[in-house]
């Protein structure tokens, strides 16, 4: 269980809810908000000064702190107590109470414990789970979700793959192996089939698609010795 | 989890003067954030010592190895040296948990994690480690708790699979405090809890481990391990061997168990049986037959000691004849 589900979340002012926000899961939710009730005020509901440079302090926290993260090449502002994992900062506090709030909800969260693969980022270069890292300890490191893996409006080729072979069932698996693909792929573009069962064995698929998930890699890594890569 | 401060420490001196019963250091987070989030440990704050210089390089030391705490087990497989010359360590780390894991899971963090015991790990069951009355394995689910030293207090397993091919090749601890730094052979690093049920090594709670000392291997190793799965999973039990050879012949032979102890346990019994001997199937098998001896097991565990019998006996043959069996 997590922490949010199970003891009382961070103060009102720290949460997505209470933000107002605007996003595809209140919208799924069915709450009706025009885009003009959704976007907040300049200073947001962290005050005029908040996004000032922190001076990094030896102790910080147990209350929020101002923090930056560098997320697929831009970056964000995020107010989180240290206890918030990266996974929970990018779907739910990347730019809240500023005019620009933003949702990452690509990257989900199955068991929370380190388990399963779902929220697989790249960290400096490194598949790592993001439920079992720090927000606060990814101040100035290279963070690649599964948004940031297609190149502009051009899906990956691992993306492209995934469609025609089909990868996926209920598909709640598959950003995390596209994450764990890609990372693959750009350290070996050409991996035999027992490495990218190794390189893949830290996403578990419920549906059991795997032999259509290492296909995929199969073909994109295929294309991409077409395409000269 | 509740609610902590966050202190990122840039130094050993400042995480040491940070660290105390309520300020937990924190270096991959694997193992540490998985008790936070389950109230096994709720600390006032948590020490990043990811940061600190010095602590995240492999450099050759003495003919050996000097491994910072803070290495990655990913950063340890990739290792030339480590893959050439220290294969028994090579061969632990290879199935650790997940890439991912392995990519965030530190050396120091492997060495000093908490149990994987599912009674510890769920705040609701009596565990003594946990200040409880009794220890809700000896009645109840235990067929993945330990078949030695079961009549102490806690039967909990190790949870280190780089442990046992640590103590064959003799490794040394770094460990640094509020009054300087010294090294505990990895034997008397790790602490039965019936010395203190609370903890599971030496360190206390204002100490770190800084480094890994390798000596200069002097033989042939391997590690062999048995488990259900190909990843996300822990060893049901696993040898690590070290062999001085002469010959066929075993002049020395240091042979330690994993994922059946509250420590990497030392089998001298199956090493005095192979000691002189010329190493094939027969001498190996009668050397896994003593590293049985002794064994205690639980309701539900007794299929560990013959694991363990052909754990010892094929981490053996692996080791002299630098083939996996
Ligand atoms: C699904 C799964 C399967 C796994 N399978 C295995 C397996 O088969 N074999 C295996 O060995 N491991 C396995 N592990 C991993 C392992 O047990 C630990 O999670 C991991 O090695 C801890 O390393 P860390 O750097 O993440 O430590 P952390 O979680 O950061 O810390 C662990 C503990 O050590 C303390 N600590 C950390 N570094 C130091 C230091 N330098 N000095 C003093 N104290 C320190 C912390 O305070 C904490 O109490 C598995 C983990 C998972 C999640
Ligand atoms: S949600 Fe992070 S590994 Fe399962
Ligand atoms: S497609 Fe359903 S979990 Fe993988």
């Amino acid at each position: 269980m997590s922490e949010e589900s199970k003891k009382p979340p961070a103060p009102s002012s720290a949460s997505p809810e209470a933000s107002g926000r605007f996003s595809r899961r209140w919208f799924l939710q069915g709450v009706a908000l025009s885009a003009g009730t959704a976007v907040l005020p300049g200073e947001g509901l962290l005050g005029g000064s908040a996004f000032a440079a922190p001076q990094a302090p030896a102790r910080i926290g147990p209350e929020p702190v101002q923090i930056a993260l560098s997320v697929n090449g831009k970056d964000y502002q995020v107010k989180v107590e240290p206890r918030v994992t990266l996974l929970n900062a990018l779907r739910n506090y990347l730019n809240l109470g500023t005019n620009t709030p933003i949702d990452l909800t690509g990257t989900k969260r199955v068991c929370d414990r380190g388990s399963c693969g779902s929220c697989t980022v790249i960290l400096d270069g490194k598949t790592v789970y993001s439920c079992s890292v720090l927000a606060v300890e990814c101040q100035g490191k290279k963070i690649t979700t599964v948004e940031g893996v297609a190149e502009g409006n051009q899906p990956h080729p691992i993306q492209q793959a995934f469609v025609e072979c089909d990868g996926l069932m209920c598909g709640f698996c598959t950003p995390g192996f596209i994450v764990s693909s890609k990372a693959l792929l750009d350290r070996n573009p050409h991996p035999t089939p027992t490495e990218i069962r190794r390189a893949l064995n830290g996403n578990i698929c419920r549906c059991g698609t795997y032999n259509r998930v290492f296909q995929a890699v199969e073909l994109a890594s295929i294309r991409m010795k077409v395409k000269g890569g | 989890m509740k609610n902590f401060a966050y202190i990122n420490a840039a130094s050993e001196k400042a995480a040491i003067e940070s660290m105390s019963d309520k300020a937990l250091a924190l270096a991959g987070g694997t193992n540490l954030l998985n008790l936070l989030k389950e109230y096994v440990l709720a600390p006032e704050a948590l020490v990043n010592i990811k940061g600190i210089a010095g602590l995240n390089a492999i450099e050759s030391f003495e003919g050996g190895l000097k491994i910072g705490a803070n290495v990655t087990l990913s950063e340890l497989l990739d290792h030339a040296e480590v893959r050439g010359r220290y294969p028994a360590l090579h061969q632990a780390l290879y199935d650790i948990g997940t890439p991912q894991i392995r990519n965030m899971s530190t050396l120091g963090g492997n060495l000093c994690a908490r149990p994987h015991c599912w009674y510890y790990r769920y705040e609701y069951f009596d565990c003594k480690k946990r200040g409880g009355q009794g220890c809700a394995a000896i009645a109840g689910d235990n067929e993945f708790h330990a078949i030695f030293a079961t009549d102490g207090p806690c039967v909990m397993i190790h949870p280190s699979s780089a442990g046992p091919a640590l103590v064959v090749y003799g490794a040394k601890v770094k460990i640094a405090g509020p009054g300087g730094s010294r090294d505990a052979g990895i034997e008397e690093f790790f602490t039965l809890p019936a010395a203190a049920v609370a903890r599971e090594n030496v360190l206390k709670p204002n100490e770190l481990v800084t480094h890994v000392l390798l000596p200069p291997p002097n033989g042939k190793s391997a590690t062999y391990e048995v488990r259900h799965k190909e990843s996300h999973d822990w060893p049901l039990a696993m040898a690590s061997v070290a062999l001085t050879m002469a010959g066929e012949t075993a002049q020395e032979a240091r042979i330690c168990l994993g994922a059946v102890a509250p420590v990497p346990w030392r089998a001298a019994a199956a090493e005095a049986a192979l000691k002189g001997k010329v190493v094939n199937e027969t001498t190996a098998g009668e050397a896994a037959q003593k590293a049985a001896e002794g064994a205690k097991p639980l309701s539900g565990n007794k299929y560990k000691v013959q694991l363990v019998r052909t754990a010892v006996k094929r981490a053996i043959l692996a080791a002299a004849t630098g083939r996996r069996v």
